[in-house]
């Protein structure tokens, strides 16, 4: 491994960020003819909020899912904590810590508030089928203790109304918020956000700017996500990834990316919704 | 106000994940136990135990079974009859080779059985999903039937191909064969569907259930937060087919004392308990009871009162049984998917805040 594992990173802001926990080297992932990512490479620092920008069909979400093993890159490297990973499943991935949440909404639907964040502490609860349905004892011991930390994130969003509400009939930013949760119940190292305020009001941009800023900050938990609103992007990324047509064309702190000329040719300079 | 839960406040997570949380149901569930399981026995006659009681509670175990794997891990089967089959030729393997063998015993060992094969016929869910997936388990439905006719073994070699059962006990209280009484057959079931109807709610409240709904409702998701796909299918095709083992083996040793494969576990079966989990509730507990008591009584109630009471020929009332089950599914899986336990909970609702609407 190179240096950057070992030393530390001081922000834009004056914050200290840790060494590189995930690094992605050279990756190239196709589909067939299309080519959704060429050749990208950079590193994730512990304890710092990473943004992934660019338009429509940049790759981002495909980025995502190569970090998460939905999608095995033809070529190149995924490294995390200074190992170089072998090919795994998804749900192989959520025990290393890493969680994520979906561009479009992969919430439960048929399950309620709590039992959708409590799927989320699934790698932290072991029982067997047996002691399951026994009950007594081990079982119940277990789901206490796991129900008492989704019940912080429960507070912590500011969801205890909606608690035992079907998220299916939950309006689309609480389904995002319940998705964040889900998400946070892992208690993941690295968190990936895929937009998670896309099709939000200007509040509920904030309220959950204002989460992933605490959950970062509280937690310490490692953030990256995807992000079209650069105003927002600007407020909380330490450091910001630019992607565009599969390529990575834009690499640093906010301020760097505001005035690199590539970034603003190709993206910046376009207006975008 | 008939029904209320005030003053029911939830101080503790154990409180709040009570099967029953307002004390009205709680007071009405323990006491329809109490009559269910230490009155009625007193009663019980042998029409009464053949025609209506143990075929609620057999059909109740099977129905509970398959809402497992169907209602709450989204995995349509409908080889419902040949995994009863396999409990029942299991349990017939098991009684005739050990003869000293507990009935409970024998019972348990075929739904550990019938869950190995439901294991092995469930592989296909890992690759294909919705309709394939129904026509697969279809697949095993007829290859199953198929098997325990051609099979001598199976039927230890006897002449016309039947199983009967011997007479069997459970702790010394003689449970199979002709000579059983009512009480004791009725006390046995009853108490695989207390236990086994216990154990269900109990996983599907857990982790392990909810990794079922997880996959149900959306799999990618649920992979993403930890489940191995593959786990959770097939340990859902397990545990829903030991349940339909167990409900196989009482229905040919307790119930029917002797049974045939093509007529007793044809593809009807497969149907009869998938309607009761669609009328009763999907991937809802109380929907399966509902769903069970409700195919099993509906030819009681036409019989007793169409043909008894007012005279109707018989197969005008079965008619008329067949189009009222045929509309009610249409309606259910059109209307309302979560089933009769759906409209119970809506109507409580409406109890609850009756007689002012707000
Ligand atoms: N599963 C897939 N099969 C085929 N093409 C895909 C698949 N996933 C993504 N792509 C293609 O990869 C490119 C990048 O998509 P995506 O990663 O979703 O972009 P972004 O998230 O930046 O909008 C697009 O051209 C898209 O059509
Ligand atoms: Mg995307």
């Amino acid at each position: 491994m190179s240096l950057k594992a070992v030393e530390t990173f001081v922000t834009e802001d004056g914050r200290s960020i840790g060494p590189v926990i995930l690094e992605v080297k050279d990756i190239t992932l196709k589909f067939g003819g299309v080519t959704a990512i060429q050749n990208i490479s950079f590193d994730i620092r512990g304890g710092e909020v990473r943004a992934i920008i660019g338009p429509n069909g940049a790759g981002k979400s495909s980025m995502l899912n190569v970090i998460n093993g939905f999608y095995h890159p033809q070529e190149g490297e995924v490294w995390f904590k200074n190992e170089l990973r072998a090919p795994m499943k998804p749900y192989q991935i959520a025990y290393q810590g890493i969680a994520r949440t979906f561009q479009n909404i992969a919430l439960f639907k048929g399950m309620s508030t709590l039992d959708n964040i409590m799927t989320g502490r699934f790698t932290h609860m072991s029982s067997g089928i047996f002691a399951q349905a026994w009950w007594k004892g081990a079982a119940e011991k277990e789901e206490f203790s796991n129900r008492e930390k989704v019940e912080q994130i429960i507070d912590f969003l500011e969801i205890q109304k909606i608690r035992k509400t079907e998220v299916g009939r939950l309006p689309y930013g609480l389904q995002k918020r319940v998705e964040l949760g889900r998400a946070l119940a892992a208690e993941p190292r690295l968190l990936l956000l895929d937009e998670p305020m896309a099709g939000m009001n200007v509040e509920e941009k904030e309220d959950m700017s204002r989460f992933i800023l605490d959950v970062n900050e509280e937690f310490g938990t490692t953030v990256a996500l995807i992000e079209h609103d650069m105003g927002v992007v600007m407020d909380i990324a330490d450091r910001v990834v630019v992607m565009d047509y599969g390529k990575k064309i834009g690499d640093g702190t906010p301020e760097e990316i505001r005035k690199n000329q590539v970034v603003i040719d190709a993206y910046l300079g376009i207006s975008h919704d | 106000m008939i029904y209320r839960e005030a003053g029911d406040f939830k101080t503790t997570y154990k409180a709040d994940q009570d099967t029953f949380p307002i004390r009205f149901d709680r007071v009405a569930f323990w006491l329809s136990i109490f009559v269910v399981a230490l009155i009625i026995p007193f009663f019980v006659n042998d029409y009464w135990e053949k025609a209506v009681f143990l075929p609620f509670f057999i059909y109740a175990i099977a129905a509970i079974g398959l809402n497992i794997l169907t209602g709450y891990c989204g995995q349509v089967s409908l080889g419902t009859g040949g995994f009863m089959a396999v409990g029942a030729y299991s349990s017939y393997k098991l009684m005739t080779s050990f003869p000293s063998l507990d009935m409970f015993v024998v019972v348990i060992l075929s739904g550990f059985v019938t869950a190995v094969v439901g294991i092995i016929f469930g592989m296909p869910s890992l690759r294909i999903k919705g309709f394939y997936l129904a026509v697969a388990t279809l697949a095993s439905q007829f290859f199953l039937v198929w098997l325990f006719n051609k099979w001598e073994w199976t039927y230890n070699y006897s002449a016309t191909g039947q199983i009967t059962a011997p007479e069997r006990d459970f702790l010394g209280i003689v449970v199979t064969g002709a000579y059983s009484d009512p009480w004791a057959t009725y006390i046995f079931c009853f108490g695989f569907l207390f236990i086994f109807g216990w154990m269900a709610r109990n996983l599907v409240c857990g982790h392990i259930g909810r990794s079922w709904m997880a996959i149900r409702d959306m799999d990618i998701a649920a992979e993403i937060i930890g489940v191995n796909p593959l786990k959770a299918k097939l340990s859902a095709f397990a545990v829903s087919s030991f349940y339909i083992g167990v409900a196989g083996a009482l229905y040919f040793a307790v119930w029917l004392g002797a049974a045939e494969p093509t007529e007793a576990f044809s593809i009807d079966k497969s149907f009869d308990v998938l309607f009761m989990i669609i009328i009763g509730g999907l991937g809802s507990m109380t929907g399966s009871l509902i769903g069970a008591a409700f195919i099993v009584l509906l030819p009681v109630t036409f019989k007793t009162l169409l043909v008894g009471f007012l005279g109707w020929p018989t197969d005008i009332a079965e008619f008329i049984q067949i189009i009222l089950i045929g509309s009610l599914i249409i309606f259910f899986l059109i209307k309302e998917p979560h089933g009769i336990a759906a409209l119970w909970r809506t109507l409580k609702q409406k109890l609850r805040l009756w007689p002012f609407p707000h």
